[in-house]
C-alpha cells in the first residue's frame, strides 16, 4: 500500500483511534512549546539565525515568550555571569510547571573558555537550575538547536502525567 | 602638534606636576603627570588652542604593583594629533581626581577603572561598579585579587 492510498483512508474504513489520553495530552504539549529566550552571549546570535527562515525554529511549535510566566522551557543560550545567575534562578522560579531547560553553548553547559579562570562566570547552568537538554558547541550550529529541540520533544512525549508514582516505583524496582 | 612639544609646553606653564616624558619605543610615547595637577592640566589640554583634546579616547587603570595607575588617550578631532597621560597613585590611597565633568565619556570609564581595579577618582558624580554585581568584594582585575569561593552560595570555581 503506497502512502497516497494512506493518506485517502489512514483508519482504514473507521472514525476511530484507540490510545491514551497520555499519549494524546504529551503529543499535544511536545509540540506546542513556547520558551523563554534568555540571550546571554555569541549563542543567541547564532539562535538569530535559527529563529530565521532558513531553519526556521518556529515549526516546531515554539513561540518566544516575552514572560516566564507563558513559557514551558527557558532556553539559556550563553555565558552564565553571577550576575545574571541570580536573574535566571527568578526567571526560572516564575515559569509555572512543568517546565524545561534546554542549555546552550559551552559556557551554559560547563562554563566554556572561562572555566579556570574566570571569576565572574557560573560555570555551568546546572548548578542553579535543573537542565533537560544540553546543546554543546561554542557556539552550536543551527542543526544542533534543532536536534536539541527534538531531543525535548522527545523526552515531553515520554513523560507520565497520571499515575506518576505507580510509574517511578515501577523504574525504580527495574 | 607632536607628544614632546606638548611635554615642553605643559613643562613650562605646570611646572611639578608634569613630571616625566617617555619616548622609548615599541611604545607609544607618553607624559606622566601627577594627580594633583592632572585637572587643571587635561582642562588646558582640552581648551588650549594649540591642543584642542576634545576627545578622550580610553581611560583605563592599571596595576603597576606598589602603585596604581591610570591611562589617558587624547585625540584632538581639529588638529589630528594625539597624547597619551599617565599618572600613578600609590595603592594604600589610591585618589585621581576626576576627569568626567571635562570628557562625559569619562563617567564610564572611571567607573570601570574603579570596578575592576579599584582607583577611586575625587569628585566623580556616581562613582559605583559598573560590571561586576554591586555587593561585589574586591576589584578583580588587581594582580594581588583572590577570587572568592562562593558567590551568593554559588560556587565560583569549577
Amino acid at each position: 500500500m503506497g502512502l497516497l492510498n494512506k493518506l485517502d483512508d489512514p483508519y482504514e474504513g473507521g472514525g476511530i483511534v484507540l490510545g491514551k489520553i497520555e499519549d494524546l495530552l504529551n503529543w499535544g504539549r511536545s509540540k506546542s512549546d513556547w520558551y523563554l529566550h534568555f540571550g546571554l552571549a555569541c549563542c543567541a546570535i547564532e539562535f538569530m539565525a535559527m529563529n530565521a527562515s532558513h531553519f526556521d525554529f518556529m515549526r516546531f511549535g515554539t513561540i518566544p515568550r516575552a514572560s516566564p510566566r507563558q513559557a514551558d522551557f527557558i532556553m539559556v543560550t550563553g555565558t552564565v555571569t553571577f550576575k545574571m545567575a541570580d536573574r535566571i534562578k527568578i526567571l526560572y522560579e516564575q515559569m509555572s510547571e512543568p517546565k524545561y531547560v534546554i542549555s546552550v553553548g559551552s559556557c551554559s553547559n560547563c562554563g566554556g573558555p572561562y572555566w579556570e579562570h574566570g571569576y565572574h562566570v557560573l560555570k555551568g547552568v546546572d548548578r542553579i537550575i535543573p537542565v533537560d537538554v544540553y546543546i554543546p558547541g561554542c557556539p552550536p550550529r543551527p542543526e544542533a538547536f534543532q536536534e536539541g529541540m527534538m531531543l525535548l520533544q522527545e523526552k515531553i512525549s515520554h513523560q507520565a502525567i497520571f499515575n506518576k508514582r505507580k510509574k517511578l516505583e515501577a523504574e525504580l524496582e527495574k | 602638534m607632536l607628544a614632546n612639544e606638548i611635554f615642553e609646553q605643559l613643562k613650562a606653564e605646570f611646572g611639578e606636576a608634569v613630571i616625566e616624558y617617555n619616548d622609548k619605543q615599541p611604545a607609544d610615547s607618553y607624559v606622566v603627570v601627577s594627580a594633583n595637577g592632572l585637572f587643571e592640566i587635561c582642562h588646558r589640554l582640552r581648551d588650549k588652542d594649540d591642543f584642542l583634546f576634545d576627545y578622550l579616547m580610553s581611560l583605563s587603570g592599571m596595576d603597576l604593583g606598589e602603585n596604581v595607575g591610570v591611562v589617558y588617550h587624547l585625540y584632538s578631532m581639529k588638529h589630528k594629533h594625539k597624547l597619551v597621560l599617565k599618572v600613578a597613585v600609590p595603592k594604600s590611597d589610591p585618589k585621581v581626581p576626576t576627569v568626567e565633568t571635562i570628557w562625559r565619556t569619562a563617567d564610564w570609564h572611571e567607573r570601570e577603572a574603579f570596578d575592576l581595579i579599584g582607583v577611586h577618582f575625587e569628585g566623580h558624580h556616581n562613582l559605583i561598579r559598573i560590571l561586576c554585581p554591586y555587593d561585589w568584594e574586591g576589584h578583580p582585575l588587581c594582580k594581588d585579587y583572590e577570587t572568592p569561593e562562593f558567590y551568593h552560595g554559588m560556587k565560583v570555581s569549577y
